[in-house]
Formats: structure tokens, C-alpha cells, sequence
């Protein structure tokens, strides 16, 4: 609509920008102000027409005054600013020409009218606003008293289905709620329960620290604490848990309740209990095993200063002919009785017998006078075993062997102190048993390197251990080299190089010899085509031999033959250029089946030497069924030809022994050559060859070719 | 022990609550008298408020009517407190019929309140979600339903942000927010700053104190703390500024000096 200027619509929009520009300050409208304006403008347009109508219609005056409550006029000095506005220019604007008193009067009826029409509205739309605002909070907590109950319910079913007990109690420890599996785990009613103060709980099996872990936490200073509790139930038996409480605080932090979870262990415990008596027990005797042994021995031994512990250790002499013989069966029931009369013998505190396995049984004594007590421990033991023990209608005798250590505490470890137990046991057994011997520190060291040694014996031949040393023969017409001897070393990583006397025992003990014999043989074997193929026969005295000893456990071994074969032909070696060297004493009443093998390899070519000749009594008349070439005059004979003049008698011998030997057509070697006098001695007896350290010491396969060559040159 | 996660907290109509105090600053009943007590606190430290919260639903107005103009159809809008007049669904509405509109609030007495406002309304609904947990606005069966974010989106964080604490990593909240959000979509953020207050600081602490005391504490930003919510988006013209110089439709010098104070902006996805 365009406004004439100054015509009665242009008034009319003066009257609305005026009347806008005095309320919008108090408004709280988020229009522009223009924009409220154009609110307005129909509003200016209802009361110019209401003040110049015919009849005052009161109705409508108080809807425009409701409508500013429409248009977010309800602060009150918007009111009070609207009054003044149509106070002082409705008249003025919208007038027009009409009588000036009538228009005043309807002018104030209209702001009457007006006013009671915005308060009427603000009151209304006051209402409805707080019924809506009432409504919604009532909603609202509608809502979350819904979704409160839903999680108590869910809360509810977690408390009661839970499989762990649940309880509740107050910070004085009256117990407020408990759970269904807490009221199955302790029996009884929850009245019961529940009448029950949680300090009356208390058990004699209670971790020190339990109940002041309580304190803390009723008195606020502990969230929570874990630990592993008794209770006693009503029908007298014990409940073990493992225990949680908590402490419960309010919305201000304030202390309030506390829960405990608590799992139901007793089963468990029990189970652990036996688990464990089982795995430190003997199931046969019911002796302690030897892991609870060993943890009472390490306490022992760990024990401080004046204390000592003394062991005896016992292993019944000849248990396996009785298990052998009358069977497994007899062998355990002498086992449980034997079981039974130590434990009789040992029922002083710190006293403890164990079995460690098989016929082996151990007492242990411990405090500050065991030197004396473990001696009448040991006499204990042995009278105890002195009656003979009744199986199968049979009286058996039972004898043991005791190996007795004694000391004082922490000066040793348990697998030391058992082992020389163990060590010293069996000097008492191979001292005849029925006896007990005390442990001597020196026995104990010879004992546990023949003990480590032999343990070590078979690694060491994996690991290329053992080293060849070769000591030459020499002939004692010309002086020239004719062969070596090969003789076995052991390179230990600790003890150093060994001798064959060490060791060699110890591998015929074990058997090991055969494989390291085998060994010896293939090497040298090697090593004398490796000269052959150097020197071929250009050594002085023809080509050089090897001389390889043969321990008795060879002799038997079923593969001595073929192995020898094997070694000589795959080497390409010719059996000539081998001497096996037998000791007489190997030899002294052997069959002919033990000649056997050695009669072939002879018969291939292979000299074999009696080596140590003159130390065994060997029947003379025999060295003629031996397949024997070479005699080796054990070095008795020429020690005493090192001075100057020999022995006449000495003399004799050996020309005698030469003299046979040549008859019988056997070259003769002498061993232990030291001085030129000796050797010169030797040759005019008529001994072939000779070695020892006038010549050469054994050394290592390059010594030989220098001596060789020497020889050659020289 | 702590309380579980699904354990609604109560609600306290004893206690004052923000929305409330902001309809009461408006003009509106929808309040009690614990509200209306802290907000006359308020304002006998700062006087103008109300023209602030007045200035906040101008510039809103003005923003939602342009992007509406620039073709959105989808509004987000969290922390929307009690609905009272010009709410965003209805200037959106007003410009696109079928435009739509969540609006989130996290106390539970608005969002009942906005529930029975918007009844009937079936392109606008409201969530009980916390501007803290974004994933948990994002993934609501209502954003779901109305919001499709492959498309833009204008997200409305209208006088809240200084309702957050940093402890509660609004900038992380905000960063979520925005980065679930198509190219084209609108950040539209107004927040409070000692920036333009026309009093002196003292006095303003006055009011902030007020929020202190129930426990909703406001916190002051600096322009350029103001500016770090915008990391990402470029600034629509006219950028960071106080809320009547925002692409004002009437005389800025017209304003009251209250509204002024703190900042407002709208930003765009690129």
C-alpha cells in the first residue's frame, strides 16, 4: 500500500514505527526491528479504527492489548511504554478530524480496555507456560524414575542370580542384605544372616592383616581390599572364601555402606590342600617325597648361625635280587615296612624321613647338637632294620648301607650336601654294606671327578675331545724310525689334558670304549697313510707303522674284525702297516674264542703285540697258541738298566725272555727308554726296537716326521 | 563405587537449571523460582543480559535463514533448551516446508518440554544426548531418521560451548562433530567472552560467578579460543565477530550495548 504523504495511512505507519521504536527496547523478540514493526502496523490499524468507530467495542481494544503478548511483549514496561505511546499520539495520528474530547475519552477507554487484555493474555499464557514446564519436569522424571526402575531390576537380577555371595552391610557392620549364593555358601536363613554383625565374623585362620584392612576401610581411608578369608558356618564346618569389600559412598563422597563379593574357595582349597600333599608325598609309603626333602632340607640349610642339620642316607643292600626274585609286589610291601620302622626312628621335632625314590631312603635332623644326633640316628636306623621283615610267610633280612653328612647350616646347597651323602653311601656299600660311613671331603672330590668324568665321557666324544699322541719306535740296530705308538688324550674343558689311565677305566666301564676305541683306530690308521703317502719308503727303515692299543673290552666286542677291515680299506691302508697291542693280562686264559678274531687279523697281515709283557703270570708255554709277533717288555725290566752297570740278574731275564722270543720267532720292543747307556744295553741283549723318552716323548703327528726324516737324512 | 553407565541420574528441579534461566531472561514462564532467583543474581551483576540471549536468538534467526538460502534442508541443533519462539524449526520451516530439524539437549526437563512442542511435527524431534559424547548424538535413532549426513548439514552450537569445560575437551567434541559432516555443511556458534561486555570485568565475574554457584560453571573464551572451534572450515563473511555485526538486517548502532558481548560466527565445510 503506498502511503499518501501525510494521508491518513502514512499517519497511520508513524503511528506504528513510533510505537515500535518506543516498546522494541523492552521486547525480547528476536525479529529486526523493522520486522516488529510490520507486527505492529495491523495492531495501530485495529485501534485507529476502534477509536474512530461508532460505538466503542471494548472486545476488540483487549484483543490488540493480548496480541502483544503474541508478539513476545510480556515484559511489563512494554505495556506501560504502549500505553504512553497510544496516550500521547493515537489521537494525534489516527484522529483525523474528529471532535478532540470524544477522541481523548475513547483513547484512555481503549488503553483500559488494552491493558486488561494484555494482562488477561500474560496471565494465561504465564499458566499455560508453567503447566507445560510443570508438565515436562513431571515427564522427565517419569522418565528417569522409568529407566531408574528398569536398572534396579537389572541391578536385582544381577544381586540375585549373581554366582558369587553379595553382601551389604553399614559401616558399624550390621549386615543389611545378602544374596541368594551368599546365604547357600554359609547355610542358614537370611534372618539368620542378616541379624549378624560382620566383626563377629572373625576366624582363627585370619590373615594378620585382615581386620585391620577393615578399619581402614569402614573408617573411609580405603577403597577397597582382597583377601583370602574362613568363616564359619552354623553347622560348624568352615567356608574359605576369597573376598572383596568395597566401600560404598554417597553423592558427596560421604562413607556409607560397604559390599563384599565373596567366591566360595572351600572345594578349591581342599583340592590344593591334597594336590599339594600329593606332590610332596610318597604314594606307596606315604613318606614325604623328595621335593618336601628338598624344601625342609633348603630350610635347614638356610638356617642362621649355630644351627646345623645332619643327614643320613640310606640305601637297603641287595633290594633288587628280593625284587627280582619274589616280584614287584614283595619288593613294595618290604618297602612300606621298612617305610614304617623309619619313620619310628625319626619322631623328634626337626627329625624327617623321606623316601627319594626306589630302595633309597633319607632322615634328616636339624637344631644345634646334630653332630651327635645324627650318629644316633644313623644306630637308629640300622637296629631298626636288624629284625627280619616277614613277607609271604618268608623272613627277610634287610641290611642297609648309610652315607652320614653332617655340618653347619649355610655353608652348602642342598644338591651338594646330598650328593656327597650319595658318594659316601656307596663307599659304605662297596665297603661290604650293612655299615654307615661318615662323608670325608677328600673321598668326596676323588669320587665326584671319577663321577664327572664318566658323565662327561660321551659328550666329549661328540665334541671332538680326545686328541691323538704319538711316541716312535725306533730300531735299536740302526737308530731309524719304524712306527709310533698311538696313545689317547683327553682335552677336558676343566681338568686339562687327561691320560688314557684316567679315563680309560672309566670308558670300559661304560662301554664307551668301543666307540672311542673305534675312533683311536680310524685316526691313526689315517695318520699313518698320511706319512706313508709323504714319505713313502723312503724312511730308513721302510715304511712306518702305527701301533694302536686294545683295551679287553674290545677284544669281546663282535665287531673288532669287520671294523679293523673297514678302517684299513676305506683308508687304503695295508694291514702290515698295523700293530694291535693286547696286554697280557687281556690275554691270560683266553679261550679260543677270544683268539679268534685276533687270528684272523693276524692271519690278514695285522701284527699283534703283547704289550706289558712280564707283569701278569703268563704261562710261557701258551705265547706259542697266541697269534702273537711282537713281545712288549714291560718297562720293569729296563728301569733298572738306567744306571750304570745294571742289575747282572735283570740282565739275564730279559736275555732269556729275548732269547725265547726269538725262538718263537717274536720281535721283542722295549718300553722306557731313558738313556743312551740303556738303549745301547738293550741292543746288545738283542731287543729289536725301543721307545721312551731317550727318543722322543709322545707328541703330536708333525714331532714324527721331523724324527723320521732325520733318520732318513741322518 | 562408580555408578553404572545405564543408571539415569535423577532429575532436581531444586536445583536451577541453564535452559530455564535463558527462558527466563527471554520473557518466559517456563521456569520456577530457583531459576528465576539465580537469573535476577545474574543480572544484578550484568543487567543487559537478557539482550545478550535476545542478540544469540537475532543472530540464530538470521544464520538459519542463511542457510536456508543456501539450499540446507537439515538442522542440527544441540543444546536447544526450552523451545519458547523463533526456534530453528520454525524460521527453517518457514523458508523450506520439509526442512528438518533435531534438536539435542541433555537436561531432560528441555527435552520433555521440546517433546511436547514438537508433537505432531514429524520432520522435527529431539534427543537426551550430551554435547560431550558426540557419537552418541550422531548415532541416536532420531539424527538416524532426519539427518542425512552425505548431505549438508547446518549444526547449531548456539550459546553452549561455554557451558563446557576444557577438562571436557569441547574442541575434541567439536572436532567429531564436524568431521562427520558433509562439504557444504554450516557450523553456526555463538560463545560468551569478556570481549565487549560493556562493563568492567569485575562486575561481569559477578555473573559468571552465578553459574559457578549451580554448578554450571560459564567459561570465558578469547576470540582467538573462540576462532579454534572453526579448525577445518572456512569462515563465512563477515568471520568471528560480535553478534549484530554478523550480516545485520538492521542498524547494528540501533543495538543494545549487550549485545555485543562474546562472539558469533558461521563456518563452512569445504
Amino acid at each position: 500500500m503506498i502511503a499518501e504523504p501525510d494521508g491518513p495511512e502514512d499517519r497511520l505507519r508513524r503511528f506504528a514505527t513510533i510505537w515500535s521504536r518506543t516498546v522494541f527496547p523492552v521486547t525480547s523478540t528476536s525479529l529486526t526491528r523493522p520486522e516488529f514493526e510490520e507486527q505492529l502496523l495491523p495492531l495501530a490499524r485495529r485501534l485507529s479504527e476502534i477509536l474512530r468507530a461508532h460505538g466503542f467495542d471494548a472486545d476488540e481494544a483487549r484483543q490488540v492489548g493480548a496480541a502483544l503478548i503474541d508478539a513476545h511483549c510480556t515484559d511489563p514496561e512494554a505495556l506501560t511504554r504502549t500505553l504512553d505511546c497510544v496516550d500521547a499520539y493515537l489521537v494525534l495520528y489516527c484522529g483525523e478530524d474528529g471532535p478532540q474530547d470524544e477522541l481523548r475519552m475513547r483513547s484512555s477507554r481503549i488503553q483500559h480496555a488494552m491493558a486488561a487484555g494484555f494482562a488477561q493474555a500474560l496471565r494465561e499464557r504465564t499458566l499455560a507456560e508453567q503447566e507445560a514446564i510443570a508438565q515436562a519436569a513431571l515427564r522427565a522424571q517419569g522418565v528417569v524414575a522409568q529407566a531408574l526402575h528398569a536398572s534396579e531390576a537389572r541391578f536385582r537380577a544381577v544381586f540375585e542370580g549373581a554366582a558369587i555371595g553379595i553382601g551389604i552391610a553399614d559401616l558399624e557392620g550390621n549386615v543389611l542384605q545378602v544374596n541368594g549364593a551368599l546365604l547357600r555358601m554359609f547355610g542358614g536363613s537370611e534372618q539368620t544372616l542378616r541379624s549378624r554383625n560382620v566383626l563377629e565374623w572373625a576366624h582363627p585362620e585370619d590373615a594378620p592383616q585382615t581386620w585391620r584392612l577393615y578399619e581402614e576401610l569402614v573408617r573411609g581411608e580405603r577403597e577397597h581390599y582382597h583377601v583370602e578369608k574362613a568363616f564359619n558356618r552354623s553347622d560348624g564346618t568352615v567356608l574359605w572364601t576369597n573376598l572383596t569389600v568395597s566401600l560404598l559412598r554417597d553423592a558427596d563422597g560421604e562413607p556409607q555402606y560397604q559390599l563384599a563379593l565373596m567366591e566360595d574357595t572351600t572345594e578349591r582349597r581342599l583340592l590344593n590342600l591334597r594336590l599339594r600333599y600329593e606332590a610332596t608325598h610318597d604314594a606307596l609309603t606315604g613318606l614325604p617325597n623328595r621335593t618336601l626333602f628338598f624344601e625342609r632340607l633348603e630350610k635347614a640349610l638356610a638356617a642362621g648361625e649355630g644351627q646345623r642339620f645332619g643327614l643320613c642316607y640310606l640305601d637297603l643292600d641287595g633290594f633288587k635280587t628280593i625284587n627280582d626274585s619274589l616280584g614287584h609286589s614283595a619288593g613294595d610291601r618290604l618297602l612300606v615296612e621298612v617305610a614304617d620302622r623309619l619313620q619310628s626312628c625319626a619322631t623328634a621335632p626337626g627329625e624327617m624321613v623321606a623316601r627319594l625314590g626306589g630302595d633309597e631312603f633319607v632322615a634328616l635332623t636339624t637344631g644345634a647338637a646334630t653332630q651327635r644326633e645324627v650318629d644316633d640316628l644313623a644306630d637308629r636306623i640300622m637296629n631298626a632294620l636288624v629284625t627280619p621283615i616277614s613277607i609271604d610267610g618268608r623272613e627277610l633280612l634287610v641290611r642297609g648301607s648309610i652315607g652320614i653328612v653332617e655340618g653347619p647350616a649355610g655353608e652348602r646347597t642342598p644338591a651338594e650336601v646330598l650328593r656327597s651323602a650319595d658318594i659316601t653311601m656307596y663307599r659304605a656299600k662297596s665297603a661290604g654294606g650293612n655299615r654307615s660311613e661318615l662323608a670325608d671331603p677328600e673321598a668326596d672330590a676323588r669320587a665326584i671327578t671319577r663321577h664327572g668324568l664318566t658323565t662327561a665321557l660321551p659328550a666329549a666324544l661328540d665334541r671332538g675331545e680326545f686328541f691323538i699322541e704319538y711316541q716312535p719306535l725306533v730300531h735299536l740296530g740302526d737308530g731309524s724310525v719304524r712306527g709310533a705308538e698311538a696313545l689317547v688324550r683327553w682335552l677336558h674343558p676343566q681338568h686339562g689334558v687327561l691320560g688314557p689311565d684316567r679315563f680309560i677305566p672309566l670308558a670300559e666301564h661304560t662301554g664307551l670304549i668301543v666307540p672311542l676305541g673305534r675312533w683311536v683306530l680310524e685316526e691313526s690308521i689315517r695318520q699313518a697313510r698320511e706319512w706313508r703317502e709323504r714319505y713313502g719308503e723312503d724312511t730308513a727303515g721302510g715304511p712306518l707303522r702305527i701301533n694302536v692299543n686294545l683295551s679287553p673290552c674290545q677284544l669281546t666286542h663282535p665287531g673288532l674284525v669287520q671294523d679293523t677291515v673297514d678302517i684299513l680299506e676305506r683308508t687304503g691302508v695295508s694291514p702290515d702297516a698295523l700293530c694291535l697291542e693286547v696286554t697280557e693280562s687281556a690275554l691270560i686264559g683266553a679261550d679260543d674264542d677270544l683268539l679268534k678274531p685276533l687270528r684272523r687279523l693276524a692271519e690278514m697281515g695285522v701284527d699283534i703285540a703283547l704289550d706289558d709283557f712280564g707283569t701278569g703270570y703268563s704261562n710261557l708255554a701258551n705265547l706259542r697258541r697266541l697269534p702273537v709277533s711282537i713281545l712288549k717288555l714291560d718297562r720293569s725290566f729296563t728301569q733298572s738298566m738306567q744306571q750304570f752297570p745294571a742289575d747282572p740278574v735283570d740282565l739275564k731275564i730279559v736275555e732269556g725272555i729275548v732269547t725265547l722270543a726269538h725262538s718263537l720267532d717274536l720281535a721283542v720292543t722295549v718300553e722306557g727308554v731313558e738313556t743312551g747307556a740303556q738303549a745301547e744295553q738293550l741292543r746288545i741283549l738283542g731287543c729289536d726296537t725301543a721307545q721312551g723318552w731317550y727318543y722322543a716323548r709322545p707328541g703330536p703327528p708333525e714331532r714324527l716326521h721331523d724324527l723320521a726324516l732325520v733318520d732318513a737324512t741322518g | 563405587m562408580e555408578r553404572p553407565a545405564w543408571a539415569p541420574r535423577s532429575i532436581d528441579i531444586s536445583v536451577p537449571s541453564v535452559s530455564r534461566i535463558y527462558d527466563y531472561y527471554l520473557g518466559g514462564s517456563h521456569n520456577f523460582e530457583v531459576d528465576r532467583e539465580a537469573a535476577r543474581k545474574a543480572m544484578a551483576h550484568m543487567p543487559g543480559l537478557p539482550k545478550i540471549m535476545q542478540a544469540n536468538r537475532a543472530f540464530m534467526r538470521r544464520a538459519v535463514r542463511h542457510a536456508a538460502a543456501a539450499g540446507i534442508e537439515q538442522f542440527l541443533d544441540i543444546g536447544s533448551g526450552i523451545p519458547t519462539f523463533g526456534n530453528v524449526h520454525e524460521v527453517a520451516q518457514q523458508a523450506h516446508p520439509g526442512a528438518r530439524v533435531v534438536y539435542v539437549d541433555h537436561d531432560p526437563v528441555a527435552v520433555a518440554h521440546s517433546d511436547a512442542v514438537l508433537e505432531g511435527n514429524e520432520h522435527a524431534d529431539v534427543v537426551a544426548a550430551d554435547l560431550r559424547k558426540p557419537q552418541e548424538i550422531l548415532s541416536s535413532p532420531q539424527v538416524e531418521r532426519l539427518i542425512d549426513l552425505n548431505q549438508p548439514v547446518a549444526l547449531l552450537l548456539v550459546a553452549i560451548l561455554h557451558f563446557v569445560e576444557d577438562a571436557d575437551d569441547p574442541y575434541g567434541a567439536v572436532a567429531q562433530l564436524r568431521d562427520a559432516l558433509a562439504p557444504g555443511s554450516l557450523l553456526v556458534l555463538t560463545h560468551a567472552s569478556y570481549e565487549g561486555i560493556p562493563l568492567p570485568a569485575e562486575r561481569a565475574e559477578g555473573a559468571v560467578d552465578v553459574y559457578k554457584d549451580i554448578r554450571n560453571p560459564l567459561i570465558m573464551r578469547s576470540r582467538d579460543e573462540i576462532a579454534r572451534f572453526f579448525e577445518g572450515y572456512d569462515m563465512v563473511e563477515p568471520g568471528l565477530v560480535p553478534m549484530p555485526h554478523w550480516r545485520p538486517e538492521s542498524a547494528p548502532e540501533d543495538e543494545d550495548p549487550y549485545a555485543f558481548s562474546g562472539f558469533a560466527g558461521v563456518g563452512i565445510a569445504a
